[in-house]
């Protein structure tokens, strides 16, 4: 299994990496006994993700993804955001290894949960604009 | 130019140069058929003599007909156990013994087995990654064909009590195998003080080539045959012989016995100062017991990480590894041997195995020992789950 040379950049030097104190909206999806956790922060100005950040437990596709994720969506239009989708993610990375599908459908999703978080702070219910959250299939621990 | 050590010796070896020279004449020169009768045959035959007289020394075997050649460990492994299960199911016996964190080639091994009938106990290995001998008295069972156990687990590296265990079995009329994958070459090995029937080596772990391997089979036991055809084998398993793989691993066991104590002195003396290093970093653990383990193997397991993202930054500064994390195993669950010793799934995810062998030196435990703290410190950065641990703790 060989990642992309894109991978291994956004593994080696990932972006928008580290806490956001003052968030508008935190999102987070996985668990430690699969072994990945993403947690997204997103700050939100006029329906624009102005500043967006991420905190990710996880293999090297996990933490690339994560970092190819805020990237596509940082100073994008809510609308716009919330139409990212896994594969988006994956070809902007040049592909994942198939094994590793699910980390770029866990980096959707984390987004998705910020923006349901950021609709819950405001008293919006979130289901109708963002839709049900989603557990990621794989994880199905009891 | 960056440093770049090879620390996954339990993965494979480097070929050692003097095996490698020892192979060279049996491609092109030597290359006559070992079963042919004219004198480029003959030459072939007394290579593979020769060669298997001195593996059997190496293990102090009874005979040199005792070691038959196969293709690796597991090759050795499901011939062994496959084999064994036949001649117990002859004689009504169907009950096998293992342990819960034995290698693939002898678990998978077992599944297919249990499909054809055959009732399998795993023994448990406690946290310390070690077989209690107790625990196999109360599993046997008349009905017990075969008790397998390996005798250093290839993760974390620790020793079973294989003398006592074959002893157990023995009394009780059940036919004893060990997988010593780990072991030959690495530690001293005597078949006839441990008392073990069959026994399995491979080849590339102790600077061998690969694709070879060997099973020590005690007089008075035959296995069924495993490859049907030719002669070869005492017509156990047909095929022409790998000459220049056969005298390879002979050189290059010979060479590993012959200067194992030496080594082990000071592989012991590095793996310590490794793990003692490695145990500063908060939230670190060794897995496995530290005294009965093998001299060049450490496996630790570093709270809030993942293996996989782990090998990889060690990757980018030279260093080759690997992690019983399931990122690198490709499924979701972490190493079976990490679970047998009873870690949760979230800290087995974050496990690091270093494994050593003679080209190995204390500038490489100090190149790793500057690397991983760092590593460990900017992952955790960067992860909810240490964010998570460290406000629990406090």
């Amino acid at each position: 299994m060989a990642y992309s040379e894109k991978v291994m950049d956004h593994f080696a030097n990932p972006r928008n990496v580290g806490e956001m104190p003052d968030a508008d909206g935190i999102g987070e999806v996985g668990n430690s006994k699969c072994g990945d956790i993403m947690k997204m922060y997103i700050k939100v100005k006029d329906d624009v993700i102005t500043d967006v950040s991420f905190k990710t437990f996880g293999c090297g596709a996990a933490i690339a993804t994560s970092s190819m994720a805020t990237e596509l969506v940082k100073g994008k239009p809510i609308d716009e955001a919330l139409k990212l989708t896994n594969k988006a993610v994956m070809e902007a990375l040049d592909g994942l290894p198939p094994v590793k599908v699910h980390c770029s459908v866990l980096a959707e999703q984390a987004i998705k949960a910020a923006l349901s978080d950021y609709y819950k702070k405001q008293g919006i219910d979130p289901e109708p604009i963002v839709g049900k959250a989603t557990e990621c299939d794989e994880c199905h621990f009891e | 130019m960056q440093r770049t050590v090879y620390a996954d010796n339990a993965a494979t070896t480097r070929l050692s140069e003097k095996a490698f020279e020892a192979m060279k004449p049996y491609f092109c020169e030597y290359f006559g058929n070992a079963s042919s009768l004219y004198k480029l045959g003959g030459q072939s035959q007394k290579a593979v003599d020769n060669a298997r007289m001195v593996i059997a020394q190496c293990i102090n075997a009874p005979q040199p007909n005792n070691i038959y050649f196969t293709s690796g460990g597991s090759e050795s492994d499901n011939w062994a156990i496959k084999g064994a299960a036949e001649l117990g199911e002859k004689k009504g016996k169907k009950h096998i013994i293992s342990s819960k964190f034995e290698h693939h080639a002898v678990l998978h091994t077992l599944e297919y087995l249990e499909k054809h009938g055959f009732e399998v106990t795993l023994l448990d290995v406690h946290e310390d990654g070690i077989v209690r001998p107790d625990e196999l008295e109360k599993a046997i069972r008349d009905d017990t064909a075969l008790v397998t156990i390996m005798f250093a687990n290839n993760e974390i590296g620790t020793i079973q009590p294989i003398k006592e265990l074959a002893g157990i079995a023995h009394k009780h009329g059940a036919v004893f195998h060990t997988d010593a994958v780990q072991a030959v070459g690495t530690v001293p090995i005597d078949v006839q003080d441990l008392g073990v029937d069959l026994l399995s080596m491979s080849s590339h772990k102790f600077h061998g080539p690969k694709g070879m391997g060997a099973l020590y089979m005690r007089k008075g036991i035959r296995l069924p045959n495993l490859i049907h055809g030719g002669g070869q084998e005492r017509g156990l398993r047909a095929g022409t012989e790998n000459t220049a793989g056969i005298v390879g691993m002979s050189v290059a066991l010979k060479e590993s016995v012959d200067n194992m104590a030496e080594r082990n002195i000071r592989l012991e003396k590095m793996r310590d100062r490794l793990i003692d290093g490695l145990l500063k970093i908060e939230r670190s653990r060794i897995n496995g017991d530290r005294i009965n383990r093998l001299p060049g193997n450490v496996n630790m397991c570093f709270e809030g990480i993942e293996g996989e993202s782990l090998l990889l930054m060690l990757d980018l500064q030279g260093i080759s590894a690997s992690s019983g994390s399931a990122c690198t195993s490709g499924s979701l669950d972490p190493s079976h041997v990490l679970l047998a010793i009873g870690l949760p799934h979230e800290i087995a995810h974050g496990s690091l195995r270093l494994t050593f062998s003679d080209e190995n030196t204390e500038e490489d435990i100090d190149h790793i020992l500057s690397a991983v703290p760092k590593i460990v410190e900017r992952l955790r950065e960067m992860s909810p789950l240490w964010e998570k641990i460290v406000k629990e703790s406090i």
